[in-house]
């Protein structure tokens, strides 16, 4: 009986999981991948969010229009839209409306709040190529962290593990859903995973003080190489096997089946990057470094989803742009090792005036519930060196970029009809300081409205000062 | 490349032939913040001999002054970091020199940020660039409760920009303070208190060889002034129960003088707080249960101790202070806006309320006539992310907006279309 009632739940949420999720990707593998989402969101009534300037998402920007959102999608953006019988009006007259941010590198969950001995998941710096953990398998859905973030408009979020090693491991897309029980609750349906590596000062400090490789730069690109390698050589052993079980399975099946290789987490993670299903996120400041690591990408022949912080991606923003990577950046972190000494206020737009694609990232669980006044530093910024760029294009750096680097654009990242009606109607402009998210929704679902107490986290609820304050 | 060197050769001769301070200069037409009322909608600011000789509509430009159109632009008091470590380190990580961090046990109370220092390091005009003027700079020495003494800084770039040295003692009361007194809060206090008998022996005690009960001989020293009430104890402090305990002490020592820096917890015990007259340095970002001793922080902490009539300034929390990001503190303020604090209050929080938690109220952090002519002229409210400063005057003197900064954007600039 005790049994019984999760597991009818259980099959419950699979249902709707399978009713809800048509555009799920199929997997590679014919076994169902493991810590599958089982995210779902609630049910939601049609929402016109009527009368608003609208940051598309995409570049664009209109005055005084209607956005609709039915059935979780985004279903019309223009002027005066006729909305289905029973839906919410929302009054958007001087407001600002947008696509929901998306942070493209978080480590909400994996080092929540508090910070504690015992909460510090982030990295698994045992070894220098990590790359067999999942970041996933140490979120902490009760991290208050997560409430923080949606109150500052994101919808989205790609959780990393840290930057301490070569390769940290696979990083995972999340909504920020409140009152999860588990981090499938939160997985984004069908996002593709990422590889969290690392160049530069990090990985040689935190081996080379150990004594161990990679103790330099030389070390860091060795490493990477010999792994790729290896991760080749997998693949290679792979498909022989795949090649010969379906002589078999096709053949008179006399004999012995051919006995599959044994599987390594690690280098699984590293031939699904030389395969394309894994997007590589690629943490690395300096210039001469990104350089080399687009070179070590040219030769095993994999592509680099985009570079993080890449403090001088302004420096080769030709380069970034004609090789098709991101770069996603602080408006304005500067100073605190060498690698970042030469950061410069102007980063961001000028990666974005040389054709590549911007992105304002976080990388702090502070500045997470804030991302728009970075753009808005980026853009004036960006501006008075004499760059010519609208709001609306500053807003691609915040939603549509982040989106596609990590593998969803198709999915959300603008307020395009048909996408994801993850949307925040902003008090005023938004790339100001004094513009508060008003209203966030995920999937339409409404899930934060200002000056509505957040759904505390289980960790925060029945704090002393909570009881004392309401 | 022998062009760039001549060019470089040019460009550093210009940047360290000072202007004249004597030179007078008009800043005409613009909406003047003077922090002592409200704001001149079309207002003129005059600065003679580096000190702000009148503020007021039309004024008459003095013979020979130089005149600065500000219509359309704001002009203000220059900033002043509340907390900050520019000037102590010019890389942070890296294995670079960080003369802000003191290890070991050699020394703590006695720590001295003023004589570590340079008025060259990078981080300094990168700073001033955006507003900045003036800092209180802190070392955070870890041997015991006292993090050691800090001092207030011109960020003018010349060689006697320490104005205020040893101006105050920062001193851990809260989690790493506990830590340090031997992992519990019940230890703390009868350390703190045996620390300041220790100081206020010296140096009879440890000339008779009976030695300090905590302290060493140095640190003794270095403390004695400011536990005879003759310097200001800055206190690292977060949890309400921790600021309650902090209000007792400090009904019990009258003559010591306390501000807290962190705070998160402060609205809890407001009103306790402004009966006792201790000001607050507050984090407005700090909104985390973070650490166990901030569960209760929330956005409108600023906002909330204003109301009950606390004196606040706004920088960053302990934990957040750094050698290069003190630039921030006006994104800091606006955000206290955002989240309820009137403009004024949040703008004085960064400006005039430092200077004067710092004991230096009476000359810098408003506009009126016979202060140190620290003005800043912006492009637009200087609590909105999107400003930035068209002119910055340190002491009358003319900053350059230069850094290495826009000399690398300036090097890296993308071709016009």
């Amino acid at each position: 009986m005790r049994q019984s009632l999760p597991a009818v739940l259980a099959s419950l949420a699979l249902a709707a999981c399978a009713t809800t999720q048509a555009t799920e990707t199929p997997k590679p593998e014919s076994t169902p991948a493991p810590f599958a989402s089982t995210y779902t969101p609630k049910p939601s009534t049609p929402v016109i969010i009527r009368g608003g300037t609208v940051l598309d998402g995409e570049g664009g920007e209109f005055a005084n229009a209607d956005v609709l959102l039915v059935d979780g999608k985004v279903a019309g953006v223009g002027a005066a839209l006729t909305a289905p019988a029973g839906a919410t009006e929302i009054d958007a007259r001087g407001k600002f409306v947008t696509p929901g941010i998306i942070d493209a590198h978080s480590h909400l969950g994996v080092y929540p709040a508090p910070s504690l001995q015992a909460t510090s998941d982030g990295n698994e710096l045992t070894h220098p190529n990590s790359a067999e953990v999942w970041a996933e398998h140490s979120v902490w859905p009760q991290d208050p962290g997560f409430s923080r973030a949606v109150a500052g408009g994101i919808t989205t979020l790609h959780i990393l593990p840290g930057s301490g090693n070569l390769f940290g491991g696979r990083g995972v897309t999340l909504h920020p859903v409140f009152g999860a029980r588990s981090v499938q609750e939160m997985k984004y349906p069908g996002a593709p995973y990422s590889l969290k590596m690392a160049c530069g000062e990090n990985p040689s400090r935190v081996y080379g003080t150990r004594n161990q490789s990679p103790a330099t730069g030389m070390g860091n690109v060795a490493g990477y190489r010999q792994a790729f390698a290896k991760a080749r050589e997998y693949d290679h052993k792979w498909a022989e096997y795949r090649k010969k079980l379906s002589a078999y399975e096709s053949g008179d099946k006399k004999g012995d089946a051919p006995t599959a290789p044994d599987r390594d987490l690690e280098l699984e993670t590293l031939s699904g990057v030389l395969n394309g299903e894994i997007l590589l996120q690629w943490h690395c400041y300096r210039a001469d470094e990104m350089i080399v690591a687009l070179d070590v990408a040219r030769e095993f022949g994999f592509r680099i989803s985009a570079f993080h912080h890449a403090v001088e991606a302004y420096k080769i923003a030709d380069h970034l742009a004609r090789e098709n990577v991101c770069a996603a950046m602080w408006a304005d972190w500067w100073g605190f090792k060498l690698e970042a000494y030469d950061g410069i206020r102007e980063n961001i737009p000028f990666v974005h005036a040389g054709g590549g694609c911007a992105i304002v990232h976080s990388d702090s669980e502070v500045g997470i519930q804030r991302l728009n006044q970075e753009a808005a530093k980026a853009l004036s910024d960006g501006r008075r060196a004499g760059l010519e760029i609208s709001r609306g294009v500053a807003w691609t750096w915040l939603s549509r970029n982040p989106a596609r680097a990590i593998g969803i654009a198709d999915k959300t990242g603008s307020l395009t009809v048909g996408k994801a009606a993850d949307v925040v109607v902003w008090s005023a402009d938004p790339l100001t300081s004094y513009a508060v998210a008003e209203r966030v929704y995920i999937d339409g679902v409404p899930v934060h409205e200002r000056g509505r107490d957040t759904t505390p986290s289980d960790f925060e609820l029945g704090q002393s000062y909570r009881e004392r304050a309401q | 490349m022998i062009l760039r060197n001549a060019l470089f050769a040019a460009v550093a001769a210009l940047a360290f032939a000072s202007p004249a301070a004597a030179q007078s200069i008009l800043i005409k037409g613009g909406r003047v913040i003077t922090n002592t009322g409200a704001p001149l909608e079309r207002g003129d600011v005059l600065i003679s001999n580096g000190r702000v000789t009148a503020v007021g509509a039309n004024l008459t430009a003095p013979a020979g002054a130089t005149v600065i159109d500000a219509s359309g632009k704001w002009v203000t008091p220059g900033v002043f970091a509340a907390m900050s470590e520019v000037g102590l380190s010019e890389i942070s990580g890296s294995g670079a020199p960080n003369d802000a961090s003191v290890t070991g046990t050699m020394v703590s109370a006695a720590a001295d940020a003023g004589r570590a220092f340079d008025p060259m390091v990078t981080a300094v005009p990168v700073t001033r660039i955006e507003g900045v003027t003036r800092a209180a700079i802190a070392p955070s020495a870890s041997g015991t409760l006292f993090a050691g003494r800090g001092a207030l800084v011109s960020l003018d770039g010349r060689p006697d920009s320490v104005f205020r040295q040893r101006a105050f003692q920062v001193v851990e009361l809260g989690e790493i303070g506990a830590d340090r007194a031997g992992g519990s809060r019940a230890a703390l206090w009868p350390v703190l208190e045996a620390a300041l008998r220790d100081a206020r022996e010296y140096p009879t005690r440890y000339r008779s060889g009976q030695g300090g009960a905590v302290l060493s001989e140095i640190d003794a020293q270095a403390l004695q002034p400011f536990a005879l009430g003759q310097g200001l104890f800055l206190v690292h402090i977060e949890r309400a129960a921790d600021i309650r305990e902090l209000i007792r002490f400090a009904r019990a020592n009258p003559s010591l003088k306390f501000a807290i820096h962190g705070g998160a917890e402060a609205w809890l015990v407001a009103g306790d707080l402004a009966a006792a007259k201790i000001p607050v340095i507050l984090d407005p970002l700090v909104n985390l249960p973070d650490r166990m001793e901030r569960l209760a922080a929330r956005l409108d902490n600023a906002a909330l101790l204003h109301r009950a009539g606390v004196k606040f300034a706004i920088a960053p929390g302990p934990g957040s202070v750094d050698a290069h990001q003190a630039r921030l503190v006006l994104q800091l303020a606006g955000n206290a806006v955002a989240n309820g604090l009137s403009w004024d209050a949040a703008f004085a929080a960064i400006t005039r309320t430092p200077a004067e938690i710092f004991g230096v109220g009476a000359d810098l952090g408003t506009l009126a006539a016979g202060r140190t002519a620290d003005v800043v002229v912006w492009d637009g409210d200087p609590l909105d992310v999107q400003s930035a400063p068209t002119a910055v005057y340190i002491a009358g003197r003319a900053m350059p907006l230069v850094s290495r900064q826009t000399r690398l954007r300036d090097r890296y600039m993308p071709p016009a279309k």
